[in-house]
C-alpha cells in the first residue's frame, strides 16, 4: 500500500457569518474576504508540508478547485510544477485536471508533459470531470461535462502517444496541427487515474485499465464500485486488477495516543462541515435524471455524520500509529493499494499536521508498504492501449 | 392558477417515432393549426392554456428533444439545430406557413425559425421571450433562477408567488412529474447554458422576420423585464407589444383569462 499526503490548501479565515450570509464558502462568497498576505503564508506553508512529505518518504496528491475558500489550489499543473522542482522522489499525483473545464486540452497535454519531464517521470496524471460547483467558475454547460471529459481525454492521450503533427476535428475541439513538445518522460504516457462516485463512469475506467479513485465514501459504497470495476474487467477479458488499480481518499490523523488523535483530528471535520449550496453542487443536467432520482430517494452521505460514525465507515482514519495501521489495513483488505491521506483541513496547524505526517511515515507506513509486493505495486498501468475509437466501439454507450 | 390535469395529459399526449428516438407531442382540438413552443421549464402536461386554445384551434405542442419524455436526438445540440429541426418537422406535419406561439426559450426558438425561413411563419406570438442581448456585457438581461435553491426560485416566476407554483423537481413531487421536470431542467441547461439563454447574433437578424408578430409580456416579469420585450419588438418590422397586468414570466399560466383574448384575436 502506498500513501500520499494531501491538503486542499484551504483558506479558513473568512468570517463564519459570511458563510451563513452567502449560503456557501464556494463560488458566491465574495473574494474580499481573502487577504493575500495571509494567503501567501498559507500557500508557502502548504507547499512546505508537501516538501516535508517528500522527505518523509510519502507520495504527493494535489487537486484543484475554483472560486472557493475551501481549496485555494487553483491549478494542479501549477502546484505540481512547483513541487516537481522542490521535491526529490515523491510521485506527484494530480487528481486531477478537470478536463471539461479546460478549454485547451493541448495545453493540458503540454503542461503535464513538462511536469513529467522536469520531475523525471514522477507524474501521475489524474483526470476528473469536476464537481458540480466547478460548472459556474468555468461556465461549462453541465450537460456537456461528460462528453467534453471524454473528448478531451482522447485528444490528450493521442497528443501524448503520437510523434508527429496530427489533425483533430471533434465535437468540442478543433486543431489542424497537434504536435506536443515536450513528449512525456514516462512511456507511453504517465499513469492515468480517474475519480468516480457513482456507477456511471466506473465501466469506462475499467475498460481503460486506469486506476479508479474513490473519495470519502463508506466501506460498502466503495466496495460496490470496486466490484463493478472488477466485474467489468472480467467481462471484457482484461487481466484481473490488483490493489494497485484502486485508490481511496480518507481524512487522516495520527498522534501519539488515540486520545490525543481524537482531540486533534476533529479539526478535519472543518472540511465536511462547510455549507453546501444545493443549486451550485448539483446544477441541472450535471447528474443524469436517473442519478438525481436516486439521490432524492436518499443515499448514504457523510453529511450530518459524527466524527465517530465517519470513523466507523472508514471515511476518517484517526488514532495512534497502531490504530491507524489497523484502519488502513481494513481498506487494504477491501482492495485499496493507494491511500490518499487528507492530512490537513481547516485551520489545523502546521505543527499538528507535520507531527501526524511524521508519526504515520515512521510508525505506520513501513508496515503498510510491505502489504503489497513491490513487483505488483505500481502507480497504474502505462501499457500501450488500443486506439480510443476501438475502445469506444467496444464500450458502446458507457458514460465517462 | 389552474392545476395540470393528469388524465387530460394522458389523453392528449402522443409519442411520435422520429429519427434517433421519440418525440412527445401534446395535441388537441380542431380548427386552424396552432403551434406552441415551450420554454426552458418545459410543458408540465396538458395545461389549461392548451385546453382553452384547443376550443378554437388544433393545438400542436411538441416537447423539445431532451425535455419531458422526448429523446435527446443525435445532432440536435443547440437552438440553431432545433430551429432547423422544427422547420423540417413542421413541413412534414404539413402545417407551413405556421402560426407559432413561443414562450420564453420557445419564443427565442420561434424567432430563430422565423429569421431562417421567413416565409415559413405566418403569425408569430412571442411571450416573455428570451434570445437576444440588449444591455452591456456586465449587465445580465435574463434572470438566473437556476442559481436559487428549490422553492427560492418561485418568486422569480410569478407576480403572486403565493397563488402560483412551478412544479420544481424536488423530493415529494410525484414520480412521473419529477422525471418530467428533471428532464425539463436538463433540457433548459442543454440549450441555454452558454451564452446564457440567448444568441448574440439573433438581434441583428430579427429584421428578416416577415410574419405578423405580437409580443406579449407579463407586466411584472422578473426573469426578463417588459423593457426587454419592447426592445425585442422594436427590431421586428410591424410588431405590436402588449403587456398583461398582474402577471410574471408566465402570463399564460398566471393570467390565462387576460392572456387569451389578444392572442386568440391575433391568431384568428
Amino acid at each position: 500500500m502506498l500513501a500520499y499526503h494531501f491538503t486542499e490548501m484551504p483558506y479558513p479565515y473568512f468570517p463564519p457569518e459570511a458563510e451563513q450570509e452567502y449560503g456557501t464558502p464556494r463560488v458566491l462568497l465574495p473574494n474580499r474576504f481573502y487577504d493575500p498576505k495571509v494567503g501567501a503564508d498559507l500557500y508557502n506553508r502548504y507547499l512546505d508540508e508537501y516538501v516535508y512529505a517528500d522527505e518523509l518518504g510519502l507520495d504527493i496528491m494535489l487537486n484543484e478547485h475554483h472560486q472557493t475558500a475551501t481549496c485555494t489550489d487553483v491549478s494542479v499543473n501549477q502546484s505540481a510544477a512547483i513541487l516537481a522542482r522542490q521535491t526529490k522522489r515523491a510521485k506527484l499525483c494530480v487528481l486531477g485536471t478537470p478536463l471539461p473545464h479546460r478549454d485547451n486540452p493541448v495545453r493540458v497535454a503540454e503542461e503535464l508533459a513538462m511536469i513529467d519531464c522536469v520531475s523525471r517521470g514522477r507524474l501521475i496524471s489524474g483526470f476528473v470531470r469536476g464537481v458540480g460547483t466547478e460548472v459556474h467558475p468555468a461556465n461549462t454547460n453541465p450537460v456537456l461535462t461528460r462528453e467534453r471529459f471524454e473528448e478531451s481525454h482522447d485528444l490528450i492521450l493521442k497528443a501524448w502517444t503520437t510523434q508527429e503533427p496530427f489533425n483533430w476535428e471533434g465535437k468540442h475541439w478543433h486543431y489542424r496541427y497537434v504536435n506536443v513538445w515536450p513528449q512525456t518522460y514516462q512511456k507511453p504516457h504517465p499513469p492515468i487515474w480517474i475519480t468516480g462516485t457513482s456507477p456511471d463512469n466506473v465501466p469506462w475506467i475499467a475498460d481503460h485499465e486506469y486506476v479508479f479513485a474513490a473519495f470519502l465514501m463508506a466501506y460498502d459504497d466503495v466496495t460496490r464500485l470496486y466490484d463493478i470495476y472488477r466485474r467489468r474487467t472480467a467481462e471484457q477479458g482484461l487481466p484481473e486488477p490488483g490493489n494497485d488499480r484502486f485508490a481511496y481518499l480518507a481524512l487522516c490523523h495520527t498522534a501519539e495516543t488515540d486520545e490525543l488523535a481524537l482531540e486533534q483530528g476533529r479539526e478535519l471535520m472543518w472540511y465536511l462541515g462547510r455549507r453546501r449550496h444545493a443549486a451550485l453542487t448539483n446544477p441541472p443536467g450535471f447528474n443524469s435524471v436517473r442519478t438525481n432520482m436516486m439521490m432524492m430517494s436518499g443515499i448514504d452521505k457523510p453529511r450530518g455524520d459524527t466524527f465517530e460514525s465517519l470513523m466507523a465507515k472508514g471515511i476518517i482514519l484517526c488514532g495512534s500509529p497502531t490504530t491507524v495501521a489497523k484502519q488502513a489495513k481494513e481498506w487494504h483488505n477491501r482492495g485499496v493499494g493507494h491511500l490518499l491521506m487528507m492530512n490537513q483541513a481547516g485551520a489545523m496547524s502546521p505543527e499538528v499536521t507535520r507531527r501526524s505526517m511524521e508519526l504515520f511515515a515512521k510508525e505506520v507506513y513501513p508496515e503498510l508498504r510491505e502489504l503489497d509486493s513491490h513487483s505488483r505495486l505500481g502507480t497504474g498501468s502505462t501499457s500501450a492501449r488500443e486506439p480510443a475509437a476501438a475502445v469506444q466501439q467496444r464500450v458502446g454507450n458507457a458514460e465517462g | 392558477m389552474a392545476e395540470v390535469c393528469v388524465e387530460a395529459t394522458a389523453e392528449h399526449v402522443e409519442m411520435q417515432s422520429v429519427v434517433g428516438g421519440d418525440l412527445e407531442v401534446f395535441r388537441g382540438g380542431t380548427g386552424p393549426n396552432l403551434i406552441l413552443l415551450h420554454g426552458s421549464y418545459g410543458w408540465w402536461g396538458w395545461e389549461p392554456i392548451h385546453e382553452r386554445l384547443a376550443e378554437r384551434f388544433t393545438v400542436l405542442a411538441p416537447v423539445h428533444p431532451g425535455f419531458g419524455h422526448s429523446s435527446r436526438l443525435p445532432g440536435i445540440d443547440t437552438i440553431d439545430d432545433l430551429a432547423y429541426y422544427y422547420l423540417d418537422l413542421f413541413a412534414a406535419w404539413n402545417v407551413l406557413p405556421a402560426r407559432i406561439i413561443g414562450f420564453g426559450l420557445g419564443g427565442w426558438l420561434g424567432a430563430e425559425i422565423a429569421v431562417r425561413t421567413p416565409a415559413a411563419v405566418d403569425r408569430l406570438v412571442l411571450v416573455d421571450s428570451v434570445g437576444i442581448k440588449i444591455s452591456d456585457r456586465e449587465t445580465r438581461d435574463i434572470g438566473d433562477p437556476y442559481i436559487l435553491i428549490g422553492d427560492e426560485q418561485q418568486p422569480m416566476f410569478w407576480h403572486d408567488p403565493n397563488a402560483n407554483r412551478v412544479p420544481l423537481p424536488l423530493p415529494g413531487l410525484p414520480e412521473p412529474m419529477l422525471e418530467r421536470m428533471l428532464h425539463n431542467a436538463e433540457g433548459g441547461m442543454y440549450y441555454g447554458f452558454k451564452p446564457y439563454m440567448h444568441n448574440p447574433k439573433l438581434r441583428q437578424r430579427l429584421h428578416r422576420i416577415t410574419a405578423r408578430t405580437l409580443v406579449v409580456w407579463g407586466d411584472d416579469d422578473r426573469i426578463v423585464a417588459p423593457s426587454y420585450g419592447q426592445a425585442f419588438a422594436a427590431e421586428i418590422s410591424g410588431a405590436r407589444f402588449t403587456t398583461i397586468p398582474n402577471s410574471g414570466h408566465y402570463p399564460h399560466r398566471e393570467q390565462l383569462d387576460r392572456f387569451l383574448p389578444p392572442v386568440v384575436e391575433f391568431m384568428s
